[in-house]
């Protein structure tokens, strides 16, 4: 029985839902979650081991074997994904102890955060995608919430952006849905990939994948990223950390199964779509984050720089690329957790959001100085941090396929990326300090701990690469195999 | 509400009996014909809603003291706590099974463990379309 690949859903879900009864109880609520996080994380790390030993693992609902019922599919790939994002969130909850609100906190702050983190766990593990689709709402539902949390102006006008354009693509979603069960009668990802061999992808089976492609653009920021900046910079520190953390990797994920598993065959229309796409949400996130001098927005335009840069490597679609990209998945999930908190936390301390009225903080706050520093130099990909294995294994595959101008423009973007964050370093850490060291708001614990436990992360990440390095390979060779996965799900009567 | 509407409250007396009864039976012949725990739900729903528009929320909450968020909230966690019943068993997540029972009024009756999880969701989709339809009435 595999019943433990549930957990990292069914925990989730219960545990939210009984924290709506200790609606009052704040601290209760608050290690409780914690808690459940933990056991998600400890439950995929159990998973991800046994998957290397007995392969990929599979759970049906009810016992109806697929395809035709439904059920959770636990391969390297989406184990990796579910073990970052709960290792994150628990850090995020850890920060959300000190810095959330009483008052958020009895509007269902925390069940609203183990929902999201539910329907995030669930898309990554979901078989099918029609439950994919579920799962997703679920998550966007969660966040409608928790961006609207609050209530402050700002944040209400940048949910209506958010919410409106989220129902668009969820409709365009489940009329994609529609069609490509009109076309092949199968919404299991390896029965589709099985019934996609079979018939040749025709054009037909291309258009589909195009609006597929549209759909999960709007929800990675792939391109289609102009309601990221807003929605992501409003919220409180802790939702914009989780949201730019995870909430476009969930969008990534679906772009990566579904153009790997089910829609490989015409790589010279769907991968090369990709490519270009990628390539100007690069060139946009880039301008996006040096023209703007709020800290917050920049770490927003930040978030669709490295969309575009993991999208590069679903484009080359080499194993080195595809590595590549998982690696860099992983580590711009710690590592935009890592910068929201950090900017969230500066704007705690000094009350602007603006680089102008900011200025030699490092003199006040030295530890959440060089945090920073460290972040930045990650964020570029400096090499004993986990920004350097991903972009090195990139670049290799890059250069194998002879992807050149992609190869340097995902590069280049980059030094972007280096010159936005010294511009805030340069700006608010450096200088003079306007405020002296009595006058200064106390920096409590509780805000640092959290932001040391992913600096922590991210150098662990850089130098234990070696490491994981076993586990992301196995995750690569099954997405660039889809047969791995077939044989996994399906009986031999289906294939 | 101000007008003397002694029509609507009367028919409601006797609607509100028959939508019950009504959703009930949607709902237990949800297993093998149309029906189930959302559609009893809702219709169960409507009867609180015409109850709600009918006399005004305060006479209503003093009869019916339930919290509906969290009676949603319970909906949600009986369902899925009957979704992990058969972990113990040793079975999959959501295995269902039933057997038949003689009953003493009921003769020879089919009971099937889906009934619980069908209650969780009619439970959560009271609570919810009920929760929705109040939130927007108190709005001014």
């Amino acid at each position: 029985m595999n019943n433990i690949i549930l957990i990292p859903m069914i925990l989730p879900i219960l545990a939210g839902v009984l924290l709506i009864f200790l609606r009052t109880y704040g601290r209760l609520q608050a290690w409780t979650s914690i808690a459940v996080m933990a056991v998600v994380a400890a439950a995929a790390v159990y998973l991800l081991n046994a998957i290397q030993t007995d392969g990929i693992l599979r759970i049906d609902f009810g016992g109806w074997t697929p395809p035709f019922g439904i059920s959770f599919v636990a391969d390297s790939f989406a184990v990796l994904l579910v073990l970052t994002s709960s290792v994150v969130t628990v850090i995020c909850l850890l920060h959300a102890l000190v810095s959330t609100d009483k008052e958020l906190v009895t509007m269902y702050f925390y069940p609203t955060v183990l929902f999201l983190i539910a329907g995030i766990n669930g898309s990554f593990l979901s078989g099918d995608i029609f439950n994919l689709f579920v799962c997703f709402e679920v998550m966007l539902l969660s966040s409608y919430i928790l961006l609207t949390l609050g209530g402050s102006k700002r944040q209400l006008r940048e949910a209506i952006k958010y919410v409106s354009i989220n129902i668009v693509s969820s409709w365009f979603f489940l009329i994609a849905i529609a069609y490509l069960y009109g076309a092949v009668g199968t919404l299991n990802f390896a029965h589709l990939s099985v019934r996609v061999a079979e018939n040749g992808q025709e054009p037909l089976l291309t258009t589909i994948s195009i609006v597929f492609l549209i759909v999960f653009s709007l929800k990675a920021g792939l391109l289609l990223y102009f309601w990221l900046p807003g929605s992501y910079s409003s919220p409180p520190v802790v939702t914009s950390a989780l949201f730019g953390a995870l909430l476009t990797k969930v969008g990534i994920y679906a772009m990566f199964r579904m153009f790997t598993l089910v829609f490989y065959h015409e790589p010279e229309t769907t991968h090369n779509i990709i490519a270009v796409m990628a390539v100007l949400t690069l060139i946009g996130g880039s301008i996006g984050a040096i023209a703007h001098n709020d800290i917050r927005q920049i770490a927003a335009y930040n978030v669709v720089i490295a969309v575009g840069f993991i999208l590069t490597g679903l484009a080359i679609a080499t194993p080195d690329a595809i590595e590549g990209a998982i690696f860099y998945l992983l580590h711009d999930m710690v590592v935009k957790a890592l910068l929201f908190l950090l900017i969230g936390t500066i704007i705690l301390l000094t009350g602007t959001a603006q680089i102008g009225k900011m200025s030699g903080i490092i003199q006040n706050y030295p530890i959440l100085g060089w945090s920073f520093f460290i972040a930045m130099l990650s964020l570029a990909g400096i090499p004993p941090l986990s920004g350097f294995v991903g972009k090195v294994l990139l670049s290799q595959g890059a250069i194998d396929s002879g992807s050149y101008l992609l190869l340097a423009i995902a590069l280049g973007s980059s030094l972007f990326v280096l010159y936005s964050m010294l511009k805030i370093f340069k700006n608010c850490f450096w200088g003079e300090t306007i405020v002296s060291k009595d006058d200064q708001v106390p920096l409590r614990r509780g805000f640092l701990v959290p932001c040391l436990l992913l600096v922590a992360l991210t150098i662990g990440i850089g130098l234990g690469a070696e490491g994981l390095s076993a586990y992301v390979s196995d995750a690569a060779n099954t997405l660039l195999n889809p047969q791995v996965y077939i044989d996994a799900v399906l009986t031999e009567d289906f294939q | 509400m101000g007008i003397n509407d002694v029509i609507l409250k009367t028919v409601a007396k006797a609607v509100v009996l028959i939508i019950l009864t009504f959703g009930i039976y949607l709902f237990l012949s949800g297993h093998n014909s149309p029906g189930g725990g959302f559609v009893g739900g809702l219709v169960l729903a409507s009867a609180f809603v015409l109850m709600f528009l009918s006399y005004d929320t305060e006479t209503v909450k003093d009869a019916i003291p339930i919290d509906f968020k969290k009676l949603s909230a319970f909906g949600v966690l009986l369902a899925v706590l009957s979704g992990l019943g058969p972990l113990l068993f040793g079975q999959n997540f959501l295995e269902q099974s039933f057997d038949y029972f003689n009953l003493p009024i009921f003769g020879k009756t089919e009971l099937a463990t889906v009934l619980i999880f069908e209650a969780g969701i009619a439970l959560t989709v009271v609570g919810v379309v009920v929760n929705i339809i109040l939130s927007i009435s108190e709005d001014e």
